[in-house]
């Protein structure tokens, strides 16, 4: 098989709050053979906020960072579900607009660059499911997860709105019923839990403005997955990750129930069973503890 | 002639149940049915109440997807029964299939629900143009074709509450006034001839109904049979109220202008420092949860905080392409 190589897109959390997430990313891609080239050039993909702000301005910085993907000859991988979100809906929106993209191209013209619409936008999740393949997945794996219940939280901006779905990956994820995650976990080794908040939402976009909604579904999140008999979550959203890990405490005030699970970044769970140790995959920066390592 | 060849196949049916005038707690009745490819998931309903048991209720009316009365919840999807086919349904959840009403703590009998809340928040928007009509005017009021376009898909919600109910904000926090009274509040905020334009904006952006309280998670727009898209009108009167002005300072618009400043100073979020804009001294508030992530490297020193390359290109295309004022 031809060597996998892709244009990273970051985020800005993986040079932040989520420091493990960023080395996992290289941990796994390192194992996989998979060549990942940064686009130091980025800026933030405006996390939909703002897009609340100034539409026009979100759409523009966006697609610079698609430019530079483009520049390269590469498809574009995210590894926060909200940067896929922002950067694939503006593909999407300039890719069908014309008018807009000409707009769009007009301001990108004076820094000498161009949205052509060429390099495709996947999250690293469908990347390795689609190009890589979880049979070739299953043949690498040298500890199965097998003795873990491990809960998928799938986060909202990879499997919604759906009018994404059919242009970022082969098999478009069902929100009501999404498998990509379970897929992965199962190609691991592992046994899925099957819960009624693995496609909800984590509440991380309000937890400034509305931090008791942002903490209750964060609660119900992780009280569901503990009910499931989980022994830890996974997630391939940086953002779920904050919510779920850092913040159980004012989780568990907001539900009345003390409520704390280990959760695993999905390239943190693809490591382990790949043969990764614990520090190439960052798990001293958990605030709740992998306590089964 | 027709070649459409019809199939059959077995579904198992748990049906929820429940009387509130007689019943302490809902059960589920199990149904086994051949159901053929042509049907609806308003026939099923049909057929439980003609076949099965006279006695089961749901709403039903035009059975042409426009008065919006028969949506219920099929395996926790919200649905128009009247326009949702079975094949579709099966091949998404596969054989066994639960009927529930679109809010369970609102049942009154079986699919019924108490809608009140839906209607109290959609009649507060004022759903209505307002608007000084003369009484005999000399010439037409036109709207241009560019002009309606601005209504987007707003207009065409149909009250039947699948968005409301599918929300999570809405289930947790009663004040809420929920997807589709803010896509209704957008369909008069968009028509020209309204007058009552900023008034209602400033209404909305009061805190206690929660525009900005909106978790960003979609199940509206996957809820919604007809397509409406409520968060993208309710991200869209979010810009409406800082291009007319209406927005004040709190702590949700300084959260979205603060991603301005970051990127125009360093291209990359600035965690820490959005946090601070937004809160103001509030922030101490975050203080004992931003320890622990200290310890755990997780915040960053500001002489640490990364930069963009090319962070020039970022600053000369913010200059020119904003659009907004704050």
């Amino acid at each position: 098989m031809k060597k996998l190589k892709y244009a990273l897109f970051t985020g800005c959390t993986a040079k932040q709050s989520t420091p493990e997430q960023m080395m996992s990313t290289m941990a796994v891609a390192d194992k996989l053979g998979i060549e990942l080239i940064e686009l130091t050039e980025a800026s933030c993909c405006g996390a939909s906020h703002l897009q609340d702000y100034d539409d026009f301005l979100s759409l523009v910085l966006n697609a610079r960072n698609i430019a530079y993907a483009e520049k390269h000859g590469l498809t574009m991988v995210t590894i926060c579900n909200t940067c896929q979100l922002n950067t694939a809906m503006t593909k999407h929106r300039l890719d069908k607009n014309a008018d807009l993209k000409a707009k769009v191209n007009e301001k990108l013209a004076e820094v000498g660059l161009e949205y052509k619409g060429t390099s495709n936008v996947i999250h690293f999740l469908y990347a390795i499911i689609d190009d890589f393949g979880l049979d070739k997945i299953k043949e690498m794996v040298v500890t199965p997860l097998s003795q873990f219940n491990i809960a998928p939280f799938y986060g909202c901006h990879n499997i919604r709105p759906s009018e994404l779905q059919n242009e970022s990956h082969k098999k478009a994820e069902n929100p009501y019923n999404p498998t990509s995650l379970d897929d992965l976990i199962i190609a691991c080794g592992g046994m899925t839990v099957d819960y009624v908040e693995k496609n909800k939402c984590c509440g991380f976009h309000v937890e400034l403005q509305a931090p008791k909604t942002a903490s209750i579904l964060t609660g119900n999140a992780i009280a569901g997955a503990m009910d499931g008999n989980a022994d830890w979550m996974v997630t391939p959203c940086p953002l779920c990750h904050l919510k779920l890990d850092t913040q159980t405490g004012h989780a568990s005030e907001a539900i009345g129930r003390e409520v704390a699970l280990p959760v695993l970044h999905m390239q943190q769970m693809l490591g382990l069973a790949l043969g990764c140790t614990s520090e190439q995959l960052g798990l001293k920066h958990h605030l709740t503890k992998v306590n089964f390592i | 002639m027709s070649t459409h060849k019809i199939t059959t196949q077995q579904v198992n049916f748990k049906v929820f149940r429940f009387n509130s005038d007689e019943d302490y707690l809902p059960y589920y009745t199990d149904y086994k049915m051949e159901v053929t490819s042509e049907e609806v998931v308003l026939d099923i309903l049909n057929r439980i109440k003609w076949d099965h048991d006279g006695s089961f209720s749901y709403r039903r009316s035009c059975r042409h997807g426009i008065c919006g009365a028969c949506a219920i919840k099929v395996n926790g999807r919200a649905t128009l029964a009247c326009k949702e086919r079975m094949t579709d349904m099966i091949e998404l959840f596969g054989n066994e299939l639960t009927l529930e009403p679109l809010s369970i703590k609102r049942a009154v009998k079986d699919m019924i629900i108490d809608k009140a809340d839906f209607w109290q928040k959609h009649d507060a928007i004022h759903p209505y143009l307002i608007s000084d009509v003369e009484e005999h005017p000399e010439h037409e009021h036109l709207v241009t074709p560019e002009e309606a376009e601005e209504l987007l898909e707003a207009d065409l919600c149909i009250q039947c509450g699948a968005c409301h109910y599918a929300c999570p904000v809405v289930e947790i926090n009663d004040d809420f006034f929920g997807p589709a009274a803010f896509a209704k509040a957008y369909r008069f905020e968009a028509d020209v001839r309204d007058d009552a334009h900023n008034e209602r904006l400033q209404e909305l952006h009061e805190e206690k109904q929660g525009l900005w309280d909106c978790v960003k998670c979609y199940e509206c727009a996957e809820a919604c049979p007809k397509d409406v898209n409520p968060i993208d009108k309710i991200t869209k009167l979010h810009q409406m109220l800082f291009r007319e002005g209406v927005a004040t300072s709190n702590v949700a618009t300084r959260h979205a202008v603060g991603f301005l400043h970051s990127i125009k100073k360093h291209g990359v979020l600035d965690e820490g420092g959005l946090v601070l804009y937004s809160e103001g001294p509030s922030i101490v508030k975050h203080i004992p949860v931003a320890l622990k992530m200290f310890t755990k490297g997780k915040i960053i020193m500001p002489w640490n905080m990364p930069k963009s390359d090319n962070l020039d290109e970022i600053q000369k295309l913010i200059k020119s392409s904003s659009t907004a004022k704050f």
